[in-house]
């Protein structure tokens, strides 16, 4: 199952860091985000685009987790050459992560 | 806003779009860090408690959120001229469209490259298949009936930058077969470098100008 089933996700950035919130739309889904989508494997899913850490801040009062993305490889908002300087589209490559159908 | 914390947000009546939970929880973490050290020039607040509760429609109650003391430091961010980058885009369709946008994005790199035009990394991308996320991200998903290539690289002067997207505007007819609606631009650089000064160095004064 994709994650965008149960949550939904917006991305933001400070320079070469990046954010991505990770919100349930029913707070009973909020354990299995935090069981299923660790820093480890937001780190696995962003390799190449994130060079440094991936930390992970839980807000259990509103069903949430807060992922931020050291490191961006691309430089950062001003000087990158990319076309999405702001990383804006990073949320959608979360919400397209695999989570197990029954757990 | 009540004395003691809480808030309600709303809307004006009769606008558009949507004040719900969820919008009001993705606000709340947009380009915030650490939830429990938020750091404002007022406070360093703490959000990791906060609570938020639809009261009615387009009526959000949040509270919960917590401070500190204020930072000793304030932040600066220096703007400063860093070059020019040049962008060029070319399109290609149908069969094999994705091998020749690939053809033409070697192409282009490799003069870029041995010109000299390019003052350091020539990035290109696949317009519809890893121009956001990088090729590991989308190589599960099959071929699109057309593909636009996007070359973008740093060069020193406006008129060295105008060489870029030139490069691939030549694509037309010295590349690959079917190349089509090829752009270039060119744009300023003004970069960013941030650092903390002492708080005591930015005196605050209110002025007040009744026309």
């Amino acid at each position: 199952m994709k994650l965008w089933h149960i949550a939904h996700a917006r991305s933001g950035d400070k320079g070469t860091i990046s954010n991505i919130s990770l919100i349930a739309f029913r707070a009973e889904d909020y354990a299995r985000l935090a069981r299923h989508v660790t820093a480890a494997r937001v780190r696995e899913r962003f390799t190449g685009l994130v060079t440094g850490e991936v930390r992970r801040y839980e807000l259990p009062s509103i069903a949430a987790l807060n992922f931020v993305l050291h490191g961006m490889a691309d430089g950062g908002v001003t000087r990158t050459l990319a076309l999405d300087t702001h990383g804006k589209s990073l949320s959608s490559a979360l919400l397209d992560m695999e989570i197990p159908d029954d757990d | 806003m009540a004395n003691e914390g809480p808030i309600v947000i709303t809307k004006v009546s009769g606008s558009g779009g949507a004040v719900t939970a969820a919008t009001c929880k993705e606000q709340l973490l947009y380009e915030i860090h650490d939830p429990s050290a938020y750091i404002t020039p007022d406070t360093v607040a703490d959000f990791s408690r906060v609570t938020v509760t639809e009261v009615a429609d387009d009526r959000v109650a949040v509270d919960g959120a917590t401070g500190r003391a204020r930072p000793e430091t304030l932040k600066v961010s220096l703007g400063y001229r860093d070059g020019y980058i040049g962008e060029g885009q070319i399109s290609y369709a149908g069969s094999g469209a994705v091998r020749r946008a690939r053809l033409a994005a070697a192409v282009a790199r490799d003069r870029l490259e041995r010109s000299g035009i390019a003052s350091g990394d020539v990035r290109c991308d696949l317009i519809g298949i890893s121009a956001l996320h990088g090729e590991a991200m989308s190589a599960a998903v099959g071929e699109p009936y057309e593909v636009r290539v996007r070359v973008a690289a740093r060069a020193p002067s406006r008129e060295a930058a105008e060489r870029i997207g030139e490069e691939v505007e030549t694509l037309y007819t010295n590349g690959p077969a079917g190349g089509g609606g090829a752009t270039r631009s060119v744009r300023e650089v003004v970069a960013i470098a941030s650092t903390f000064i002492p708080r005591a160095l930015v005196p605050c004064t209110v002025q007040l100008e009744v026309a």
